[in-house]
């Protein structure tokens, strides 16, 4: 699947480029393309440093394990195949509180560190195991109670009412999220009936 | 209430490492040399991401440099138009699960033209949009390549299928609201 994404980017991209004239910017795209790819990692470093850092402080005193408690109804539903006392479940819900929250960056590292826990559960290591599936519909979908950076951006542009994006998104996000958890078990349904 | 609201999102940030740090410190936790532990675990993280980070940006920067993004957001924008995506942010839906930046640069196009300010009809659409969805493509590189995960099964169609969802509700939820809270 990815191999023929990567390569239709690619290959699509280049026979446009012959046709419109933009061979040198392509050519250009690929120099500067893998040098920002480059930036993005390094710039993630001190994100993923704070939030790993600050996540072990709340996990060590045990704010996790309350957390976890909290919301163990909803992740057990959502995430049937995780042990109820992982570490997975708790980065899990990590994850969710921070996308939830909308703060900075910090629901990537805390999703990062709930993949390498679901890793661990995962019998085949190449293929995405059913909870990463669910856990990447959550994050694409990305449910945002706060949309900090767009209110922000309202406001540099004197918007009168820069947080009115906040219902508005809550509700769009929720639709979003809930679509996307339905399509998870709709397309993991139709994944087993063609395997079975 | 908007006043509250902006020191909110502002607030947020510090508040929160603040109670985690008085909290773990109350709690009896070594809290710096905790963070420091902890925080190893950055650097490793983000070297894993290089190559697969290098992959993706490279195949996208390729396919949007050479025109072929645009063609393609030409050719989808009547499809959103015909499910009420006014023709001006549709672009945005298309372009936010493939680049975040370009698709919040267009937000910022919409904010600065003329009668389509942050709080026009179509300057909340955009924010909205921007807002309730994600770059699909880039969490599902960074997330799945962290671990090395090569089969994705079914994630990206989940993923990209949510997007256009999360752009209809947006659709909704802007015109739902806008009436009630005197955009």
């Amino acid at each position: 699947m990815i191999d023929f994404i990567w390569l239709v980017l690619f290959i699509v991209g280049i026979i446009t480029a012959m046709f419109t004239g933009h061979m040198n910017n392509v050519a250009d795209a690929i120099l500067k393309g893998s040098e920002k790819g480059v930036t993005l990692s390094i710039g993630l470093i001190a994100v993923i440093a704070l939030w790993l850092g600050l996540m072990n402080i709340a996990e060590k005193a045990g704010a996790i394990a309350w957390l976890s408690r909290v919301l163990r109804p909803v992740a057990r539903m959502l995430f049937p195949s995780v042990p109820a006392d992982h570490p997975a479940m708790g980065a899990i819900l990590a994850n969710m509180s921070a996308n939830l929250l909308g703060i900075g960056n910090a629901a990537t590292p805390l999703g990062l560190k709930a993949m390498h826990e679901l890793q661990t559960l995962n019998p085949d290591k190449d293929r995405a195991s059913d909870a990463m599936c669910t856990l990447l519909a959550i994050n694409t979908a990305s449910i945002t109670l706060i949309p900090t950076t767009v209110i922000a951006i309202r406001m540099q542009y004197h918007s009168a009412h820069p947080t009115a994006v906040v219902g508005t998104t809550l509700v769009a996000t929720a639709i979003g999220t809930v679509a996307a958890i339905i399509l998870d078990r709709l397309f993991r349904w139709l994944d087993r009936r063609r395997h079975a | 209430m908007q006043d509250i609201m902006s020191s909110v999102s502002e607030w947020l940030l510090p508040i929160l490492v603040g109670t985690i740090l008085v909290f773990g410190y109350l709690r009896r936790v070594p809290i710096y040399s905790t963070f420091v532990d902890g925080a190893k675990g950055g650097f490793a993280t983000a070297i894993k991401l290089i190559p697969h980070l290098v992959a993706m940006v490279v195949a996208v920067t390729v396919f949007s440099e050479s025109g072929a993004m645009g063609i393609l957001v030409q050719l989808l924008t009547p499809i959103l138009q015909w499910l009420h995506v006014p023709a001006e942010v549709a672009p945005l839906g298309l372009l936010r699960p493939i680049s975040g930046q370009g698709a919040l640069a267009f937000m910022v196009n919409i904010f600065q033209t003329k009668g389509q300010g942050p709080d026009s009809y179509l300057g909340m659409l955009a924010s909205t949009m921007q807002a309730s969805s994600d770059t699909t493509l880039y969490i599902l590189t960074v997330y799945f390549g962290s671990v090395g995960i090569r089969k994705f099964r079914y994630a990206l169609k989940v993923g990209l299928l949510s997007d256009f969802i999360s752009v209809l509700a947006s659709v909704f939820a802007v015109s739902l609201l806008s009436g009630m809270i005197h955009v």
